[in-house]
């Protein structure tokens, strides 16, 4: 760039790709995993209620698809972890704007989209990290999977879970709370409840059942879980995931430019 | 940081005081900051009502007023953080929003802007990451704002003080050509307000153009080599500190004379009051040193000294006339 100025610091350049950079993802992963609340909650968490819930004999003699019904359980807790994850890693914003850092932010070449973009990577790497020990402590405690069910389970539960980091964006922005997660957490129990995760949705009668369906946990859990069960209607899981996202990723766009454009 | 010379100005313009400065002479003519005619609105209120102001690289100004002035509104325009109802905002000849993004500009704000799970270290490292600085800035950085003892301290942990000296870490990455800073010893102790003012004006030194937003006048009176009034969201007063003060509440002359006459002394032109004790004289007046200069060459009046009033009086002039019904709209 060309500067009339007479003194002549640095280079006066702008960041390649707005500011989105290894450096500052590494930055704040590493204060991500400092906070005790985020490491209990998505990576001890559903790997503790794994165990309670999905390593009694009953579960690992009981065969579920290809695998038993404690491999059935792992890969619910896999999601619901993947969710508490990504949703937690969305939410951050709702901290950081509370603490005036996105103001601050403002003051560097950082492009606000190239924020999102952070926060959608950051979310995604913990999620990642919530279905690899989930899955780790699986293999350990007597959950069987087919081998391909192993990765594409694994996969489709991260994956899938994208839904809730827009989910978390969004209500990061809806919400000023500081302590958000501890309204979120709550909701995503329910939804969790709601969408079957916990309990097959089936057991829980025709009604509910049908209701269920259009809840957003529902599709993330039967795509995650079909390697293994290669059950359930995969199109409207599908569907319900693409629509839940839509809508999620459209709402936190609007926050976000609601907040972007506030002068 | 010169000395500039401010223009007398006539009585009827008291209250809207416009130092006149000598040309642009330093660098390349480029101005630092050029406002003009800025108006910020918020619904029905008007925070910044026609301001324009020019600052020359270099130099060190202080923005002074109570609360409500317009004196932040002006920041966040200065910073691209809002955009100006009318009027143009250029820093150093860009939009406000590219110098910043090019780090032309920076900012020590009053509060806020800080995560407390970061360490010292790490948010000014994730500074340099944005800015594209090499690492070698950070501890540069941290060194000259006076804290790289603490960088392994979680900002939660730190004292106002330090987070304060940790914005100006942040703030100085950039290596800016212009450095703002709103209110930024509110909440210091003494110490530490000393320690942070020492700070920038080494940083300043080096040819830095700072601008200060503050209410703590003995700061502006200490600090800038410029002083900007604002009340109302209107400039009110722009000079030096002396002349500011000078300028709005005037200087006294005290002097010893062998039979002081107050009707004579009254009678020189310039002269506002005059108060006799004993052998000593006080003139108050406005243009002390014709004053001086007739005492000195035709009286007998000898030990002269002249003082100005405080800033602290200077400010309660400028800014308690509401009822003086004085109006620049």
């Amino acid at each position: 760039m060309s500067t009339a100025t007479t003194t002549m610091p640095p280079a006066r350049t702008l960041p390649k790709f707005g500011g989105f950079s290894l450096g500052m993802i590494k930055l704040e992963l590493r204060r991500m995993l400092r906070n005790r609340r985020t490491v209990i909650f998505t990576f001890i968490m559903p790997a503790v209620l794994f165990l309670l819930f999905g390593t009694n004999s009953a579960a690992r003699t009981e065969r579920a698809g290809g695998g038993n019904v404690t491999g059935y359980i792992l890969v619910s807790m896999a999601v619901y972890g993947a969710m508490l994850a990504t949703t937690s890693g969305g939410a951050m914003v709702s901290v950081e704007r509370a603490a005036g850092w996105s103001r601050q932010l403002r003051l560097t070449p950082l492009r606000p989209l190239a924020y999102i973009a952070i926060k959608l990577v950051l979310a995604m790497t913990i999620g990642l990290v919530s279905v690899a020990v989930a899955f780790a402590v699986g293999s350990l405690a007597g959950a069987e999977l087919p081998a391909h069910a192993w990765i594409e389970c694994g996969l489709l539960a991260w994956a899938c879970a994208l839904v809730f980091a827009a989910f978390g964006l969004f209500m990061g922005y809806l919400l000023p709370s500081e302590n958000v997660m501890q309204i979120l957490g709550p909701v995503l129990g329910v939804l969790s409840f709601a969408g079957g995760l916990f309990v097959p949705v089936d057991q829980l009668g025709h009604t509910f059942a049908t209701i269920a369906k259009f809840t957003p946990v529902y599709g993330v859990g039967e795509i995650a879980r079909y390697p293994l069960t290669h059950d359930g209607n995969l199109w409207l899981a599908a569907l319900n995931v693409i629509a839940w996202t839509t809508i999620f990723a459209a709402g936190a766009m609007w926050r976000f430019r609601r907040d972007t454009a506030r002068v | 940081m010169g000395h500039r010379p401010g223009r007398a100005l006539p009585q009827d313009e008291r209250m809207t005081l416009t130092a006149q400065f000598m040309a642009e002479t330093r660098g390349s003519g480029q101005l630092a900051v050029d406002l003009d005619g800025v108006v910020k609105r918020f619904g029905a209120v008007t925070a910044v009502d026609g301001i324009s102001l020019r600052i020359r690289p270099g130099e060190v100004v202080a923005l002074l007023g109570p609360n409500g002035a317009g004196k932040t509104s002006t920041v966040d325009m200065l910073l691209g953080l809002s955009q100006p109802t009318a009027g143009t905002v250029e820093v150093y000849g860009r939009a406000p929003h590219e110098a910043v993004a090019l780090g032309l500009v920076s900012a020590v704000m009053q509060t806020g802007g800080l995560l407390k799970d970061y360490t010292v270290e790490e948010t000014v490292k994730l500074t340099a990451v944005l800015f594209g600085r090499p690492a070698s800035a950070v501890g540069e950085a941290l060194e000259r704002a006076g804290i790289a003892d603490i960088g392994k301290r979680l900002v939660g942990k730190c004292s106002g003080g330090q987070q304060q000296r940790l914005r100006f870490a942040m703030a100085l990455l950039p290596d800016p050509e212009l450095l703002i800073l709103d209110e930024p010893t509110t909440g210091m102790d003494v110490g530490g307000r000393h320690d942070f003012w020492t700070a920038i004006r080494e940083d300043a030194r080096g040819g830095r153009t700072v601008i200060f937003a503050t209410h703590y006048l003995e700061e502006a009176d200490a600090y800038a080599d410029r002083v900007v009034f604002v009340r109302r969201g209107q400039v009110v007063a722009d000079g030096t500190a002396a002349e500011v003060k000078a300028m709005a509440s005037g200087r006294t002359i005290r002097a010893t004379m062998s039979e002081p006459s107050e009707a004579a002394l009254a009678a020189i032109a310039g002269v506002d009051s005059v108060e006799i004790r004993g052998d000593t004289v006080f003139l108050h007046a406005r243009d002390t040193d014709a004053i001086g200069r007739h005492l000195l060459n035709h009286t007998d009046a000898r030990d002269l000294e002249i003082t100005s009033r405080n800033l602290e009086q200077a400010f309660l002039t400028l800014t308690a006339d509401d009822t003086t019904g004085s109006t620049h709209s």
